[in-house]
């Protein structure tokens, strides 16, 4: 029996650490799905179509088969008898219109990019090369591009079998919101466009499919191996124990590799077809068209307020843009915005309807905040209108409504009960790292020099749901599956530890943060413990990683796998020091004798005894593993306070952000450093929807942005220095106390800078700008406002 | 992407790339830095037989002083010239302009004569090249010649070389004491191309403008010199006033495009402020 150590180590949990993981990733040499290449293995091309909507009369494949290198070209029509349907996991009314999605085209195409053909052959080019020959006769039909057109009498159907674009109609009601609206003295009825946005993750799509006799094994980019896995078994019908899946190291997704694509399907029945692995990966611009988009949302909101600024109701009207098909979770996607329109502030009365539209563009789903962007956007906006509107300052409207710090756990008016929180502490941290009353003095002062170059202050104090989620919320919501995690923990004989978790990592960090969690309640040293993902041959179960919910639900499955390994080597550890099991203690990896210290044994000692088995208790089996899930009884609720400094260049319209403080509380941290990076990350990509990307369609249907010098994705040049801190209200749902952080920055930046953009421009007379405030928009908002003491301004004073 | 099927030549001198290039015939192109061909060619928007790479020929990378005049080879990468001393000291407003395009892993591949050849009017060196009367020097079998920069933009994307002509080098006359210069670029990213771009060399002379240059980037489908804005201020006092009425008159005879990044009537809207700008940053007001 060893020594009692005289220090236990610094605890992992809450330490910046590196990514372990990251010098594999930076270099790009490791596992992307791309990099794999089995002996045999065959490539394919995809001919898609160029047609927003029309039908397929006739294809004709027979040159492109003749060419050098070609191995087999499939047709929709081809594989019409064993492709089946793509599925949608979220069914979310009855009556939901649910459209036949073939992996590849059959009769008809209804975006462009939608595959209509494909050619295998011995190398890329080659495949390439022969979709030249490959004719296709299409006969055009109307395309669908406006939502509200699409809902208009006589529009021309997506569908023509379903006699409608609308899909599907959701309403959620609480309180008499007609009476708070129709007696307020303030109502205030706006309209906002979440713009349609490309997800770009750095590593495109691209799957690998591997046959072995009646087995498959198919590597995929992608964020959901088990869900994948268990969809693929569905569609194809081949059993689930015939079909391993394997998610390699994935370069980001940010939702959208949470699908089950044709791509992925018919790679599996490629492969059966042709007894070889086939591969195939995505080009950037051939992805721009093919991933599923985000956002693209009409929002009518209206807000009834006293004129103290108290809020009394409000009203939510979306029409959301399925796309042409419903994917896993494309109708539920709009919906998690219902609960997230009243944000952190209390009202009486709420009402929110969305309507699912059809239209001939890509499918939408899930894009990093997957609906609460979208509602955090419309309510953080209307907080800065009511300001403005009652002549308050902003931070003042919001602290006249939100949830107090002693009003938690709350119920909010959309169902929800936040189970803690403190905006008071955060905002006042924002307030103070921002200089927020000297930059408002600088503002008066810029307006009244009529400095061409105005300064306008945005605020967010935005709040989200995470930690998907708890399985009988999920079920009540109609969702297909539920929310619980999984993670497993093995003691190898030598004392080293191999980590399990269902939850998949595609950037994330996760290989660090789990194995600073496993090192801490294991007593272990960090560079002991080996954290495997992505492979269901290896964790069989899962439930994938989205919804910023790995650490709350699969890092405390982890958690709770672990005390069980604890639990069962104290039983051990009690035989081995002939001591009772309740006077046992462990600290530091070590169980001693309560109150004799140096009497113990430490967990690596006892994982060998656990090997050998040569006095083990009775009864005991000779392993030292454990299996663990976790399914949490709330989500949790990251909040924060924004706050963005915007220069207008009123000349030209060119907004450059000049601050950005973003205080977080995300609870409870397990790696600081992993969390900034996630904020950082975020703040990015939610300021690219304010100023920057939008995925353009023409009137014919066209996506015009299909390259990376049409879809603008920012660089850290075009970016301020972020200013990041913390508040910390631990989560009480879970015991870790962690929330979750993977979204929290999109979804609080939007507005943060849009707010800023309006505030600058008010004196002009300017209420919005639309997404991206692109200069041109921002110029065309400052001429047709009225200037400086126009009609329409509502002046420089606060 | 993929790019389709083609010949590949290395040459090994400006000769060789002349002979190959004749001999691959009217379907061949010039490969230099590859910073715009190669996207071409992966989005197949290009289909050459033949790829001539003129990138290992060391000779056109020389910038050399020819007394009145820079010769900058061809082949200098823009990285080169950025800090090549020559060009800094007698033609700032080139190494100003090329700072600014892309970003640096493209200024290390992307060369001074691929960009004027590649005739983009949304790049920024065309513009600089025309306001600095620069001289584009072209190699054929039939021997050398020497094309103005007014006379090389022909349209969009499209130059005076012939189909067997190699741009060896640009001439640019150096600018003399009393000049100063400016490139306003006006983008949305930093590695976006510009929404317009404003080339401006001014020399003063007792309070008053005695020489101006100006040339506007992606106003139309080849780079154009804003001659009423160069007649209107050469000779004026330089003021705030005098240089925001020049720039008043920097949209005429411009015909901007309209595009996702702009429309026409705002380009014409920029170029008015930019080139007040630019003209104020370069007269050092």
């Amino acid at each position: 029996m060893s020594a009692p150590a005289t220090e236990g180590p610094a605890p992992e949990i809450g330490s910046p650490r590196r990514r372990s993981e990251d010098a594999r990733l930076v270099t790009g040499r490791t596992r992307w799905t791309d990099n794999l290449q089995p002996a045999g293995t065959l490539h394919v091309a995809y001919l898609r179509s160029p047609y927003a909507h029309a039908a397929i009369a006739r294809v004709d494949a027979g040159r492109a088969r003749d060419r050098p290198g070609v191995v087999a070209v499939f047709t929709g029509a081809d594989l019409a008898a064993e492709q089946g349907g793509l599925p949608c996991a979220w069914p979310v009314t009855e009556d939901m219109k649910h459209p036949d999605h073939p992996p590849m085209a059959v009769t008809e195409v209804r975006y462009v990019g939608e595959p209509v053909a494909c050619v295998v052959a011995r190398d890329r080019y080659a495949a390439v090369d022969a979709l030249e020959d490959v004719d296709v006769d299409y006969t055009a039909l109307p395309a669908v591009v406006d939502m509200e057109e699409a809902l208009a009498e006589g529009a021309d159907l997506v569908h023509a079998g379903l006699g409608t674009n609308r899909s599907y109609t959701w309403v959620y009601k609480n309180g008499d919101l007609d009476a708070a609206i129709r007696d307020a003295p303030v109502v205030l009825e706006r309209r906002y466009v979440q713009q349609r946005l490309i997800p770009t993750a750095m590593e495109p799509r691209a799957v690998l499919c591997v046959p072995e006799g009646d087995d498959f094994t198919l590597y995929s980019a992608t964020q959901i191996p088990h869900i994948l896995r268990l969809m693929l078994a569905t569609v194809t019908e081949i059993p689930e124990h015939r079909i391993r899946v394997v998610a390699p190291d994935v370069g980001g997704g940010f939702g959208s590799k949470l699908q089950v694509y044709g791509e992925e399907v018919l790679a599996l029945l490629l492969a059966r077809r042709l007894g070889h692995p086939v591969k195939w990966t995505e080009s950037r611009s051939e992805g721009n068209m093919t991933v599923h988009h985000g956002r693209d949302q009409i929002q009518r909101l209206t807000l009834g307020a006293d004129r103290d600024g108290r809020i009394r109701g409000l009203k939510v009207d979306l029409l959301a843009d399925m796309g042409a098909y419903l994917m896993l979770v494309t109708p539920g996607v709009p919906l998690l915005g219902a609960f997230m329109f009243n944000g952190i502030y209390k009202m009486d009365a709420y009402s929110f309807t969305c309507s699912g539209v059809f239209t001939t563009k890509t499918p939408t789903d899930a894009y990093r905040g997957a609906g609460r962007p979208e509602a955090t956007f419309g309510i953080e906006r209307l907080m800065d209108e009511l300001a403005a509107e009652l002549g308050l300052d902003p931070i003042e409207v919001r602290r006249r409504n939100w949830i107090t710090r002693d009003e938690f756990p709350y119920e909010t008016v959309s169902g929800l009960t936040y189970d803690s929180g403190d905006y008071e502490a955060a905002t006042d941290k924002a307030l103070e790292l921002f200089g927020y009353d000297a930059l408002r003095a600088e503002q008066a002062e810029r307006r009244g020099r009529r400095d061409p170059v105005q300064l306008g202050l945005g605020v967010s104090t935005f709040t989200e749901m995470c930690g998907l989620a708890p399985s009988r919320v999920l079920g009540s919501l109609a969702y297909g599956a539920g929310g619980w995690e999984y993670a497993s923990v093995r003691m190898l004989p030598s004392g080293k530890v191999e980590v399990v978790t269902g939850a998949s990592a595609h950037g994330q960090g996760h290989e660090t943060a789990w194995a600073q969690i496993a090192a801490d309640r294991l007593g272990v040293p960090f560079d002991d413990v080996k954290v495997l993902h992505g492979d269901t041959a290896v964790a069989h179960k899962g439930m994938d990683t989205y919804g910023s919910r790995s650490l709350a639900v699969g890092g405390m499955a982890l958690y709770s796998a672990c005390d069980k390994v604890v639990d069962k080597a104290r039983t051990i550890a009690a035989h081995l020091l002939e001591a009772a099991e309740q006077d046992l203690e462990f600290a530091g990896g070590r169980f001693s004798v309560r109150g004799v210290r140096d009497e113990g044994t430490t967990i690596q000692e006892v994982a060998q005894a656990t090997f050998t088995a040569h006095d083990l208790p009775d009864g005991i089996e000779p392993t030292l593993d454990s299996d663990a899930t976790f399914d949490p009884d709330n989500f949790s609720f990251p909040h924060g306070t924004h706050l963005c400094a915007a220069e207008v260049d009123t000349e030209t319209g060119m907004v450059r952000l000049r601050s950005y403080v973003a205080v977080d509380d995300v609870g409870k941290v397990v790696n600081p450093m992993i969390v900034e990076g996630q904020v950082h990350g975020g703040l990015a990509q939610g300021i690219a929807q304010a100023l920057y990307e939008e995925a353009v369609y023409d009137a014919e249907g066209n996506l015009t942005t299909t390259t990376m010098a049409d879809y603008l994705v920012p660089s850290a040049a075009d970016l301020p220095e972020f200013t990041t801190d913390r508040t910390e209200t631990p989560a009480t749902s879970n015991a870790l106390g962690v929330k979750g952080v993977g979204e929290a920055g999109t979804i609080a930046s939007t507005p943060a800078v849009v707010n800023a953009i309006v505030d600058a421009l008010r004196p002009f007379g300017v209420k919005d700008v639309p997404m991206p405030c692109t200069p041109e928009r921002v110029w065309r908002a400052v001429r047709d406002g009225t200037g400086p003491d126009g009609p329409g301004s509502t002046g420089g004073a606060r | 992407m993929i790019p389709a099927k083609f010949e590949y030549v290395r040459a090994a001198s400006a000769g060789e790339a002349v002979s190959a290039l004749a001999q691959a015939g009217e379907d061949a192109k010039i490969l230099a830095g590859g910073q715009s061909l190669m996207p071409l060619l992966r989005l197949r928007l290009a289909y050459p037989d033949a790829l001539i790479d003129v990138g290992r020929i060391e000779a056109l990378r020389e910038i050399r002083d020819e007394g009145g005049a820079l010769l900058i080879g061809a082949m200098a990468t823009h990285h080169q010239v950025v800090r090549d001393p020559l060009v800094r000291a007698h033609a700032p407003l080139i190494a100003a302009a090329t700072a600014t395009v892309a970003d640096p892993a493209i200024r290390h591949r992307g060369t001074f004569g691929g960009a004027l050849a590649h005739a983009d009017p949304a790049g920024d060196l065309p513009a600089v090249a025309l306001a600095l009367d620069a001289v584009l020097l072209a190699r054929s079998p039939r021997g050398e010649r020497e094309i103005p920069a007014a006379d090389f933009f022909v349209d969009w994307m499209t130059s005076a070389l012939d189909p067997d002509e190699l741009l060896t080098g640009v001439r640019v006359p150096k600018l003399g004491p009393g000049w100063g210069v400016h490139y306003e670029k006006f983008h949305r990213t930093a590695q976006a191309w510009a929404i317009v771009g404003v080339a401006c060399a001014v020399r003063r002379e007792r309070g008053a403008v005695e020489d101006a240059r100006v040339a506007l980037t992606n106003m139309g489908p080849v780079p154009v010199r804003a001659t009423a804005v160069e007649r209107f201020i050469e000779g004026r006092t330089v003021s705030s006033s005098s240089l925001r009425a020049a720039g008043e008159r920097a949209a005429e005879g411009t015909s901007p495009p309209t595009d996702l990044h702009g429309s026409a009537e705002y380009r014409a809207h920029l170029a008015t402020v930019l080139t007040a700008r630019a003209l104020t940053a370069a007269a050092a007001v």
